[in-house]
């Protein structure tokens, strides 16, 4: 008997289609993973599935019984546990009330809070997470920490059908295996568990089965064994794909762009390091090293201690963003929908926003002039939108990141701080993004590149500075930088690793 | 194993001690504890003003007067927080004084009977006119703000009707009962009372899952309606539950009055969302205690007896007050670093 099942279902939004009489069914005591594009459907399936969305048409079952599942709380009902995506935690509100929201310990019809705390830290230990406050604000914890949260909430309601969209998104690599060791357990427990993602390493590793989604239909399940990643992404994207990575351009010339002496700050010490003209130069470790805090530095967000920054050899002062972007830095963030784009607004103002002054006269924005260097970034970028008007939050994910540094661009910056801006971005996009990141190196422009996916910064990057506990403790050069060349020094087990990996 | 869950237990002690909670609460409600230090000094520089200008310290009539005053603006901006903690806000809070208010003058009589029938007409009356604007935000999703604006329009109206002209009657009973002097524990002012028990109401309401589920919606709706609370239901309870404290409020304005007017709570509105503001709710929602919006409306109504004490110009007045509430808030904004960054 299938745990969940969902038949023909067809769901629009505006205009849009997003599922097209999809079927999607899964089994108790599985780990199934739901594959395609950005855009594809999984998502929608996901919420629907979920109750957060209702569908246009089709049917649910649940154990083998037809049922409407009106809002989320009918599914909670019915042991259907989601992580969605967009996590649903309350950023004001603590881990404790987070995590036993609507079922707390209760004390005379009131809530009990220090038994709700207790629970709560009780729960985090169950699952191996120590490190978390049950008392903190969801708002002062890291990406990571928050999805962990997030996950051992919606687990600890012991679902029967567990739907995580994208979980591992925002976790690094030892999360990763905390989260596949409780899906392991769940498994033989019986649970049916759906996971989305675009990491294939990931799928392969843990998945018995895998559908694939395209265009908001099903395109096949098929046994986790009987699928290659080429075939995968061939039935994902619908055409063949050239997936080797393209190595970076070797470096003509040694011109150092940025340099850093000394840079102390949040979470940083004594940090030194040049980038030159053209180089992509890799910011790695463990998540968490102070590579966020390296960033935002740089981009001054954050404050600087002590140090220096050069620019081009000039010694400058950067004590807000607004003076990194005037000395050509841009800083694209891993949260486009929260820290850059203006969603509801289309590409054009969503381009042009920071250099309106250069396209207007008199305060009147000259339409002719800012049409065409939108058009020019468009081409340039080979962004994929129906219209200058568009609005950016219809794109799909990979576009939206184009628009963004196609931003960034437009205002003539040379430096760019790219802080794992493939995350949650499919597969045929990353690639995408990648090649663009070779053309910009080849331009000229100084990339810092941070990632949560080690091997796509071995194969994207010239070089690759190693951070641990605010330092930099290792550089890797290549050219053929290997993974675990970075891995091994990040979690310093040895000194030496031959780095140079034939391939 | 036995010395492992021993560890674990004392471990757990440790972080669910009073002393850790307590750091995290200080951490965590900057703004309200803020709003005490406002009020502190408020009162310090009342005092000295009175002192000065009188010549002896102030009795317990500018002590009863005081809390009177503050406990009308104090009941207003109860409702005001329960609808501002959803991320909403409720203009009609005034009209529903108005209205209450000018029932209770042309209704009440002088017998317990009535007071008693009075006021739960009034709340009643509250708690529909709050009911109705929660039904039109939550079902009809309309803007609270034009909804709210359109009841306290009609609201306004609906008083006048009722009381067309200054007036009506309160007896003297009901006014010593809310008003007076109560003989506990000497000769303490009813108001203070009443002020202690709407704290510790509010202690009460904050352990309930209803308030969890506005703070919820107030932080993000989206993520609150997908965790499975009833959003749609805690809304239309908070503006109902909100309707009753405007109609409290609307009560008690007549009682300290010892008559009505049905344009007297119409100030209310705004004053009931600055006193939420000073507490340190965030307009925003999903943040900020009612506590804060009480120690708000102190704040408020000693403005007018600092003002006073200092001889400022009468008209003026107002004047003097929005450039108090501009640097009152200037004042936290530029505090609230310095107390979270120990942390």
């Amino acid at each position: 008997m299938t745990s969940i099942e969902g038949r023909d279902i067809s769901k629009s939004f505006g205009g849009v289609q997003a599922l097209h009489k999809a079927s999607f069914s899964a089994e108790p005591g599985e780990v199934h993973a739901l594959v395609g594009e950005n855009g594809a459907g999984k998502s929608t399936m996901i919420k629907i599935l979920s109750g957060l969305f209702r569908a246009d048409a089709g049917e649910i079952h649940v154990q083998g019984h037809e049922v409407v599942l009106e809002d989320p709380q009918a599914a909670l009902r019915l042991s259907i546990g989601t992580i969605f995506q967009e996590l649903t935690l309350l950023p004001y509100m603590t881990v404790a009330e987070n995590l036993l929201m609507g079922r707390e310990p209760r004390n005379l019809g009131l809530i009990d809070r220090k038994a709700t705390i207790s629970a709560a830290w009780k729960l985090l230990r169950e699952h191996g997470i120590p490190g978390i406050e049950p008392l903190e604000l969801v708002a002062n914890l890291s990406l990571g920490q928050r999805q962990i949260v997030e996950i051992v909430k919606v687990i600890s309601r012991n679902p029967q059908v567990l739907f995580m969209d994208e979980p591992t998104s925002a976790l690094a690599e030892r999360e990763v295996e905390w989260l596949f060791g409780i899906i392991r357990k769940l498994r033989t427990q019986g649970t049916c568990i759906v996971f989305t993602s675009h990491r294939w390493n990931e799928i392969k590793g843990i998945a018995d089965r895998i559908t694939i989604f395209r265009n908001g239909e099903n395109v096949g399940t098929y046994e986790a064994t009987d699928l290659n990643e080429q075939d995968a992404v061939e039935r994902m994207t619908g055409r063949k794909l050239n997936m080797l990575y393209t190595e970076p351009s070797p470096l003509t010339e040694q011109t150092p762009m940025l340099q850093v002496h000394n840079l102390a700050g949040t979470g940083l010490q004594e940090v030194s390091l040049t980038a030159n003209r053209g180089e992509v130069l890799g910011i790695g470790g463990l998540a968490g090293q102070g590579q966020r805090e390296l960033f935002l530095t740089l981009f001054g967000v954050n404050h600087l201690k002590s140090g220096t920054i050069e620019v081009e050899g000039k010694q400058v002062r950067i004590s807000n963003p607004r003076d990194a972007i005037n000395k050509g830095m841009a800083l694209i963030p891993e949260d486009r929908k929260t820290e850059g784009l203006l969603l509801p607004l289309p590409v054009r103002q969503n381009l042009t926003l920071p250099i309106l002054r250069q396209v207007s006269r008199n305060g009147f924005i000259q339409r002719l002039e800012e049409t065409s260097l939108i058009r020019t970034m468009i081409d340039r970028l080979s962004i994929l939108t129906p219209s200058d008007d568009q609005p950016v939050g219809t794109l799909s994910g990979g576009n939206q990141q184009k628009v963004l540094i196609g931003r960034w661009l437009l205002t003539k910056a040379r430096i760019l701080l790219l802080y794992d801006v493939t995350r949650g971005v499919d597969v045929a996009t990353k690639y995408e993004i990648y090649e663009l990141i070779r053309r910009l190196s080849e331009e000229g422009h100084t990339i810092l590149f941070y990632s949560t996916d080690t091997e796509e910064m071995a194969h994207v990057c010239h070089r690759v500075l190693v951070m641990r506990e605010g330092r930099i403790i290792d550089e890797i050069t290549g050219p053929h930088i290997a993974p675990e060349a970075i891995v091994a020094a990040a979690i310093h087990v040895i000194a030496q690793v031959n780095v140079e990996v034939p391939r | 194993m036995s010395t492992t869950e021993t560890k674990t237990d004392t471990e757990l002690a440790a972080h669910t001690s009073a002393e850790a909670r307590f750091q995290y609460y200080v951490a965590q409600n900057v703004p309200l504890l803020l709003s005490i230090g406002i009020l502190i000094a408020m009162v310090m520089i009342y005092l000295i003003l009175f002192v000065l200008t009188q010549h002896h310290l102030p009795g317990n009539f500018e002590f009863s007067t005081t809390l009177n005053n503050t406990m009308t603006v104090g009941l207003a901006a109860i409702g005001q927080t329960l609808v501002v903690l959803t991320g909403g806000i409720d203009l009609s809070v005034g009209g529903i004084v108005d209205v209450t208010n000018s029932l209770a003058a042309q209704m009440m009589h002088d017998s317990p009977g009535s007071m008693l029938e009075i006021t739960l007409l009034v709340l009643l009356v509250g708690a529909g006119a709050g009911f109705i604007n929660g039904i039109l935000v939550a079902y009809g999703r309309l803007q609270p703000i034009i909804v709210t604006i359109a009841t306290l329009a009609i609201w306004q109206g609906v008083a006048l009707l009722i009381l067309p002209q200054q007036g009506g009657f309160i007896p003297t009973g009901f006014t010593n009962l809310l008003a007076g002097n109560i003989r506990v524990l000497g000769n303490l002012p009813s108001s203070l009372i009443i002020f202690i028990l709407l704290i510790l109401l509010w202690q009460v309401l904050r352990r309930t899952r209803f308030l969890v589920t506005l703070y919820a919606i107030g932080n993000d709706e989206r993520a609150a309606r997908a965790n499975g609370a009833p959003v749609m239901l805690a809304k239309v309870g908070a503006y109902t539950v909100g309707g009753i404290f405007s109609g409290l409020a609307g009560l008690y304005l007549a009682a300290v009055a010892t008559s009505g007017d049905a344009t007297s709570g119409t100030p209310l509105t705004l004053t009931s969302i600055a006193a939420v503001v000073l507490g340190g709710v965030s307009l925003f929602g999903g943040r900020g205690s009612a506590i804060g919006s009480l120690m708000g409306a102190a704040i408020l109504t000693l403005i007018l007896s600092v003002l006073f004490f200092a001889g400022v110009n009468p008209q003026l007045q107002e004047f003097f007050q929005g450039l108090f509430l501009i640097l009152a808030v200037i004042a936290s904004t530029l505090v609230r670093p310095l107390l979270q960054s120990g942390r």
